[in-house]
């Protein structure tokens, strides 16, 4: 159909130039509906079988016992009642929270020092930014198993090095207790995380006008002052955007906690959708993973929606 | 003066920290370790023993670059005729098809692969390579989709239009005009998608059982979980070299569409 509609086009070239200017009420893209969705047919394909689907399935599964093999039969509220009563998810959802607020914080922070380091162009900031970036490059479970190494006590440089600073006697079993494999895990997230969080800022910094901050400099605004009132609102909407995927992917927290902390000691880092894995391919049962997705995904759309609510007034505010 | 001591007092040990463990992976891997395929000094017995595991590096390597260039080449496709969909065309349904692709950036990725599992097995695509690909596919699309309407909407429609009267059918004048124009926006893509289905851990570990088909990234870890007795760190930290160091090169040389983007793609709409 695109090509008929090309050359009825093509055969009033007399009139197309002149007629074109003059009404723009009716541009010549509008007619094309069904060329528009040829275009947009693969998209539409995928979406509908890999994404729309599985949604629905994931609901569908979790109202039936639905074995690894074998035939599912249904079985509602089972699966939901065991997700209820299933101490491990409940400890998961519990630390989960815990691991997101602490990253959310300290990632925020690492991000908008870094950020604000690098912002202007001077000697040296093109090599920082890259340093500073370059872990992002390297993929997280590659990062992950980079620091199990770094942190094991056979060959990582840290037990060393800290001997020869004389801050420790004995070697540190950085994943050894619960509260030390929190920590390590967090160092790992933010030296993967902490460039790309920057950059986002970056974005949102290089989007405020210089005038700005000349006028505040005229009116004699402190350092301070200027950060305060000028970079810090006009910086809402990315510090908005690194806040919303900070948070989901926080919650969403496996590769680091599988390959790191393998969910020890005595399952203390257990993410959520590390039990959601454990459910399905450990113990084979897919229905009662379902049902524990279906909980976590109603938490995430709860969030994501009230995040978008709350990032929309604001706009509109500013706007109006 | 007292200020730029600063800036690049802190600008060089904060790079120091960041650079740091990628340096050290390098230096440890290539490391000697009593009872690692590098007894002592320095040398590539790590990476010798490391090509040995299991069904081999070579079968690993190339089940991964099976996969990132189905994916990227199936990102490509997608997001680009579905970019010019939303840029150029008007269509009933379009913008609910629009929010639904976003809307894929919602719903958290591991909630949906237990049902994707069983319905690649309806396809028989499970434990397949196609399969994984086509899931990475999907996921790559919100923000593909994203990016490459954009990029059409920065083309002025001029030229399209004289395309257009030249004699073009709207899929000549994508071929031929357009995709040159948005080629910055394609890279990009395509840049994203490699390296998301080159590291990717989650999809394949899920939907890949056959050791022979593993990709590298699940093949290393199953190198770290399932060897008994002794870990060889050598081997492992060879394995994260062979992992990453395609991916810093790549990034190094395409940085410039790498952060353009990012910033003309990522912080709009």
């Amino acid at each position: 159909m695109s090509v008929t509609t090309a050359q009825s086009r093509a055969g009033t070239p007399a009139g197309r130039a002149r007629d074109r200017r003059p009404a723009p009420r009716r541009p010549w893209w509008r007619s094309r509906g069904l060329a528009g969705w040829g275009y947009a047919m693969p998209t539409a394909v995928v979406v509908a079988v890999f994404f729309l689907l599985p949604l629905v399935m994931v609901f569908w599964m979790s109202l039936h016992r639905w074995p690894l093999l074998g035939d599912p039969t249904a079985n509602f509220p089972d699966d939901y009642t065991r997700a209820r009563d299933n101490q491990l998810f409940r400890d998961s959802v519990w630390f989960t929270l815990k691991y997101t607020a602490i990253i959310t914080v300290l990632l925020s922070g690492a991000a908008l020092g870094l950020a604000l380091l690098v912002q202007e162009r001077r000697r040296g900031t093109g090599f920082y930014r890259t340093a500073f970036f370059l872990p992002c490059a390297v993929g997280f479970a590659s990062a992950s198993l980079l620091f199990y190494g770094l942190f094991s006590n056979s060959i990582g440089p840290l037990d060393p090095m800290l001997r020869k600073l004389g801050v420790i006697d004995e070697p540190v079993a950085w994943t050894g207790t619960p509260n030390m494999a929190l920590f390590s895990t967090i160092v790992l997230v933010l030296w993967r995380f902490a460039g790309f969080n920057m950059l986002i800022l970056l974005t949102g910094l290089q989007g405020i006008p210089m005038e700005v901050y000349e006028a505040a400099r005229v009116d004699g605004a402190s350092r301070w002052a200027t950060f305060r009132h000028i970079t810090l609102p006009l910086l809402r909407p990315a510090l908005a955007l690194m806040l919303t995927l900070s948070v989901t992917g926080s919650l969403l927290a496996f590769d680091q906690f599988f390959i790191l902390t393998q969910g020890g000691p005595d399952n203390s880092t257990m993410s959520m959708v590390m039990v959601i894995y454990r459910e399905a391919f450990v113990r084979f049962d897919l229905g009662a993973a379902a049902a524990l997705s279906v909980v976590v995904l109603a938490v995430l759309i709860v969030l994501n929606v009230v995040q978008l609510g709350v990032l929309r007034r604001r706009t509109r505010k500013e706007n109006g | 003066m007292r200020a730029r001591f600063g800036f690049h007092g802190a600008g060089a040990s904060l790079a120091i920290l960041f650079l740091f463990p990628l340096l050290w992976s390098g230096y440890s891997s290539l490391k000697g370790q009593p009872g690692s395929g590098q007894s002592s000094g320095f040398g590539v017995g790590n990476y010798t023993k490391m090509a040995e595991y299991g069904e081999g590096l070579p079968t690993y390597l190339f089940n991964s670059v099976a996969v990132s260039a189905m994916t990227v080449a199936g990102t490509l496709v997608v997001s680009g005729l579905g970019g010019y969909a939303f840029a150029r065309f008007s269509f009933p349904g379009k913008n609910l098809l629009f929010l639904t692709t976003l809307a894929i950036l919602m719903v958290p990725y591991a909630t949906i692969l237990i049902p994707l599992y069983v319905l690649l097995g309806w396809l028989h695509l499970q434990n397949t390579l196609v399969g994984l690909s086509l899931v990475l596919i999907m996921f790559q699309l919100p923000f593909a989709v994203f990016m490459m309407r954009n990029s059409f909407e920065a083309v002025p429609k001029e030229l399209e239009e004289a395309a257009l009267v030249d004699g073009c059918t709207t899929f000549t004048a994508l071929l031929r005009v357009l995709l040159h124009a948005v080629r910055p926006g394609l890279i990009t893509v395509g840049l994203f998608a490699f390296l998301t289905a080159w590291n990717d851990f989650f999809a394949p570990l899920i939907l890949i059982n056959d050791a022979a088909k593993f990709t590298l990234p699940v093949a290393t870890v199953s190198m770290q979980q399932r060897t008994f007795g002794a870990i060889d760190y050598g081997a492992l930290e060879a394995g994260v070299v062979v992992m990453a160091l395609q991916c810093l090169v790549l990034f190094l040389v395409l940085q410039r569409h790498y952060v353009r983007g990012f910033m003309s793609g990522a912080l709009r709409g």
